[in-house]
């Protein structure tokens, strides 16, 4: 803990009666250390302040060679991929420290879309298009939105009026997905829609990943306040083959609920990386602004606050380790603790992101400083994939029971 | 990474579980139940038990008396204690001064008090703090002065917990008076029955006589009951508090105490509902209950960081602030939970008392509970020094 990275033991006890390895083991293996050290000393090349803004401003929204070196030079993608698909063979582990890395630099690489959620779904239900895909996201040539969202949906993942009608082999689709992130540098969107049911209903929840340049498709993007783009997607008669349907028709909800719960950690371990630098950030800050006299990071009022902001980062770690090793537990478990996981990481990214700017003064609401990105990404976090309130209710369901 | 216990450990959780089940004192169980005080052999009876079986300082070096369990098998252990509500032991000598001692100590000295330690036949005390010296511990004027081979000590202690049960106590005094503060201090373990030493009670909030002042008047200490240098006695402090800290999350204890809101808020009536239906008393138990899962987590990272070198460090103080917090807040949903009947004084049961007491069990100690748990966050250096300490030693302001 006394390192920014949880570093500990993998240790095989010698001085105890009983010679074995301990199992409640929270080391990280060494193709885990050298994937987060590559990462990181690339990221430090690549994605200073100005040059994120630079990206933001271009037309695209993005520096697409980054994605390319991420692929390629990095072999970074399939990081959480088997080696059958020519991955490395990690998972849950490999996603949350590449996406706590990412989180460092307010990186605006759609990861969380692509390999968390598209990777994650393909991974799910293998077969034939897992063996197409995958080793095409692996190659950096597919980039994934996930269109699950609607205007009245809120964080029900099975509030759903977007239709999928069977037609012939295949499916249309009907519908709007609402703040789509990544919809515009998208090859593929992962829809979610229903092929039965209504409202609320479990049953008849379907997933489909279908090209993103279907006929039909219509978007209207827009950069989103935390850097990325995204898009309003409508699906207008967009006719769609039998094989975009990932899974059992009508029977998708568990496996839409596992893809979320997994990127819900993610973004958990995004906001280790976003709130960390929130407050190395606001330290280096108190150190060396001088009001009185002195530094203000003498003044114990902002020494406090400054102690609590490091207590919410270090218990969002705990929780996020807790919950990524938590991801393969059956669904009741996987869920309470991913949603106990979100409503501590929520909160904290409030807190930690409020203080900063608040001990920063003026100087913390303005564009020019890059703390004030920070806090907005850590905004963003803190509803997406659902709320504090919404995590804590959701615990409740499954854990305190009348 | 991975969370789950190997086979050995698995086998290892049921022989202790086992052992608790059939060795823990069955009139002490009832004494607890129904909400009495414990009495000096209550809390002996339970750790001579251990003492018996070789458990009663998992923490300490094997070659002192420990169990050379490994740090899972120890958070085992603790959890095992908790999930089963046994008493706690007395951390005066197992968790304050016995590592102290077998850190500091001449061969002599371990020779001397490890054992009594150890079989409960020593009851230890701390005299720490004075009505002058609290969150400032190191402004303390107790005084000893040499006399030959003998120190005279004369000074006021207070919050002197248990100590009307001592046979011993261990006392920071000031052996230099012209030193700086920390330097000029002496840590001296001193009889509880020498002439010149005086235990006065002090009752707490909720009624209970924990507490002390202990008052030195010429008492005369072996120059051979002084552990570590003289004007030394502050680098035996500073271990000892790192090392009271540790402990001080209570995770498993903390479990025990929100599995208990949990089931008086289904007993509770709260209009047509049981109480754990309300919205809004559901949200605080299921915040506390998520906090405490934080805090076991950073708890399991310092352990694992413990257990691969590094002592405890500055962090320990989250553990501390963060644990005493969530301590204060079981007790305060717990007061919340039992409504009107958090109001009736509960004065314990007196011999012959054959009445039983108003409201149910678990309402009598709600309110006294509560008040005597806001030391939690004053005790061990307050939760407002550990921060100091967080923002010196972590983060270096």
């Amino acid at each position: 803990m006394r390192n920014v990275d949880i570093k500990m033991l993998k240790q095989v006890q010698h001085d105890g009666p009983l010679d074995r390895i301990i199992i409640m083991d929270f080391s990280y293996t060494e193709t885990q250390d050298m994937i987060r050290e590559t990462l990181s000393r690339f990221l430090a090349d690549t994605y200073d302040f100005d040059s994120r803004n630079k990206m933001i401003a271009s037309g695209s929204g993005r520096d697409a060679g980054i994605w390319k070196a991420l692929a390629q030079d990095l072999g970074m993608l399939g990081a959480s991929f088997s080696e059958a698909h020519g991955g490395l063979g990690g998972g849950h582990l490999e996603n949350a420290l590449i996406m706590e890395e990412l989180g460092k630099v307010i990186a605006i690489e759609p990861y969380l879309q692509t390999v968390v959620l598209g990777g994650g779904a393909l991974k799910a239900v293998g077969g034939a298009i897992a063996d197409a895909v995958i080793p095409e996201i692996i190659g950096g040539n597919v980039i994934i939105a996930f269109a699950y969202a609607e205007p009245q949906g809120r964080y029900n993942l099975a509030n759903i009026r977007t239709t999928a009608k069977k037609d012939g082999a295949g499916y249309v689709l009907n519908g709007h997905k609402g703040v789509v992130y990544a919809a515009p540098w998208a090859t593929h969107l992962l829809v979610t829609a229903r092929t039965g049911g209504s409202g609320s209903e479990a049953n008849g929840v379907s997933l489909f990943l279908i090209d993103a340049n279907s006929a039909g498709i219509v978007r209207r993007d827009y950069p989103t306040v935390d850097g990325f783009q995204a898009s309003e997607v409508y699906f207008e008669n967009v006719a769609i083959p039998g094989d975009a349907l990932l899974g059992d028709e009508g029977a998708g909800l568990p496996l839409i609920e596992r893809i979320v719960d997994e990127a819900t950690v993610a973004v958990c371990a995004e906001a280790c990386g976003v709130t960390a630098k929130l407050h190395s950030g606001t330290l280096e800050y108190a150190r060396q602004r001088n009001q009185f006299g002195q530094p203000i990071s003498r003044f114990q009022v902002l020494q406090h606050r400054m102690v609590d902001m490091f207590m919410e980062v270090e218990q969002s770690k705990s929780m996020t380790t807790m919950a990524t090793l938590k991801l393969d537990l059956p669904a009741a478990e996987r869920m309470a603790a991913v949603s106990a996981c979100k409503a501590k990481v929520s909160r904290a990214a409030k807190f930690v992101g409020q203080s900063a700017i608040q001990t920063h003064g003026g100087i913390g609401i303005t564009q020019e400083l890059a703390i004030g990105h920070f806090f907005k990404r850590a905004t963003m976090i803190e509803s997406q994939f659902g709320s504090a309130d919404h995590h804590y209710e959701r615990f409740e369901r499954l854990t305190l029971a009348d | 990474m991975q969370l789950e216990f190997s086979p050995e450990e698995i086998a290892f959780q049921k022989e202790v579980r086992t052992f608790i089940a059939e060795n823990y004192p069955e009139n002490l169980r009832s004494v607890q139940d129904e909400g009495h005080d414990l009495s000096k052999e209550d809390f002996l009876s339970w750790h001579r038990i251990l003492a018996k079986k070789g458990w009663i300082a998992p923490a300490w070096p094997v070659e002192y008396g420990g169990t050379g369990w490994t740090a899972t098998q120890r958070f085992i252990w603790s959890e095992e204690l908790a999930a089963a509500d046994c008493v706690g032991t007395m951390p005066f000598g197992l968790s304050m001064v016995g590592p102290v001692i077998y850190t500091f100590g001449t061969p002599e000295q371990k020779a001397q008090f490890l054992p009594g330690i150890l079989s409960g036949d020593d009851w230890w005390c701390q005299g720490y703090s004075e009505p002058g010296a609290g969150s400032d511990l190191a402004s303390l004027r107790t005084k000893a002065v040499r006399d030959g081979d003998h120190y005279v000590v004369n000074g006021q202690k207070t919050w002197t917990t248990m100590a009307q049960y001592a046979d011993w106590g261990f006392f920071l005094v000031r052996t230099d008076s012209d030193a700086k503060a920390q330097e000029g201090i002496s840590f001296l373990l001193i009889n509880m029955k020498t002439p010149g030493v005086t235990v006065r009670p002090i009752i707490t909030l909720g009624g209970e006589h924990e507490v002390n002042e202990v008052w030195l008047e010429d008492v005369r200490v072996p120059v051979a009951n002084r552990i570590y240098e003289e004007n030394k006695g502050w680098t035996c402090a500073k271990f000892l508090l790192a090392h009271e800290r540790t402990g001080i999350a209570a995770v498993a204890r903390s479990k025990r105490g929100v599995e208990k809101i949990k089931s008086i808020a289904r007993t509770e009536q709260d209009g047509d509902r049981p109480l754990i239906a309300n919205p809004f008393f559901k949200r605080k138990i299921s915040e506390l209950e998520i906090d405490l899962t934080a805090l076991e987590f950073t708890e399991l990272r310092s352990l694992a960081g413990e257990a691969a070198g590094k002592g405890p460090g500055p962090e320990s103080s989250l553990l501390k602030i963060k644990g005493s917090e969530i301590q204060q807040r079981i007790t305060e949903l717990a007061l919340e939970a039992v409504g009107h009947y958090g109001a009736p004084y509960f004065r314990g049961f007196g011999e012959g008392d054959n009445e039983h007491p108003i409201g149910p069990d678990y309402a009598h100690r709600a309110a006294p509970t509560y008040f005597n748990t806001r030391k939690t966050t004053i005790y061990g250096g307050s939760n407002e020094i550990q921060r100091n300490i967080i923002a010196k030693m972590v983060l270096g302001i």
